[in-house]
């Protein structure tokens, strides 16, 4: 099923945001939430502006996991965040998702290793103890 | 109107079947910025030795909200949807997800905790296969926010 490849390299990433691709993310997940695609909705509930769903965050944070273990996506078994910030995605912007793992922990019984993960939006961390464990 | 903590504990019926596309896979993907090709060439995932096209390690998301929606939208769980933010995710890969999977869901309400004036409702997602078999298990942890805040 895998090799034994892994890509330290892959660990750093930005990941663009624009309004395009969190509706894009609306319709491939089912979260239809309108705070993540109309500002007058966002602002109504007293938030800044439309902001990303945390699933879209976890997601395009934890790519850097897949693409670490060869880009095969069956040797990331288990993945756990808290969601501790917001990423506000204004119209009109590009907003840029900075992502950033790093091994914690190699098990060598296991065959497995702890990455963790951290994504910031303009300085702010917006994830709280992301981690996967990956068949290394 | 406070979350109803009578709620946990509870299990509800199986939901489902959810036929997992290819097209799916690659939607979610292409939102995400992924850029595993296992995610969206057969043949790319064939050659890591999966039957098709493999799904990012959140795709289950798109499952388990429909499942958590039981609860969600349960009048007598006292959620008030507008009041909700997403508190914690994890997943469980048991196996990867692949394009021609049937998944049913099975929701269970693991805990109903208040927390400085909030209600946070702490759900679990069992995805199995058509044979039963376990898939992906997908918590999740739902924070109501309080009438003060």
């Amino acid at each position: 099923m895998s090799g034994p490849v892994t890509d330290p390299r892959a660990l750093s990433r930005v990941v663009p945001v624009d309004r395009a691709r969190l509706v894009a993310y609306a319709n491939a997940s089912g979260d239809q939430n309108p705070i993540h695609q109309d500002a007058g909705v966002a602002r109504s509930v007293g938030l800044p502006d439309v902001i990303a769903h945390g699933m879209w965050t976890m997601g395009a944070a934890l790519d850097v996991v897949t693409a670490y273990v060869g880009g095969d996506p069956g040797r990331v078994l288990s993945c756990t965040t808290r969601f501790t910030g917001m990423v506000v995605v204004p119209e009109g912007a590009v907003v840029e998702l900075h992502v950033e793992g790093v091994v914690k922990k190699t098990d060598e019984v296991a065959g497995t290793q702890t990455i963790e993960v951290t994504a910031s939006c303009g300085g702010e961390k917006v994830l709280g103890r992301c981690q996967a464990v990956v068949r290394a | 109107m406070p979350v109803n903590p009578d709620y946990a504990g509870r299990e509800y019926p199986p939901a489902g079947p959810f036929r997992v596309t290819r097209e799916e896979i690659a939607a979610f993907a292409d939102a995400l910025g992924s850029t595993s090709a296992a995610h969206r060439d057969a043949g790319a995932a064939q050659q890591l030795g999966y039957a098709d096209v493999v799904a990012p390690p959140t795709f289950a998301v798109r499952l388990a909200q429909q499942c958590e929606a039981q609860v969600v939208r349960d009048p007598g769980a006292g959620i008030d949807f507008a009041r909700v933010v997403h508190g914690e995710e994890a997943f469980t890969h048991h196996r990867p997800i692949v394009a021609g999977d049937v998944l049913t869901g099975v929701l269970h309400v693991d805990r109903i905790r208040e927390a400085g004036g909030h209600g946070m409702v702490s759900t679990r997602v069992e995805l199995t296969d058509a044979d039963g078999a376990p898939v992906t298990t997908v918590t999740s942890t739902i924070v109501v926010r309080g009438e003060g805040s």
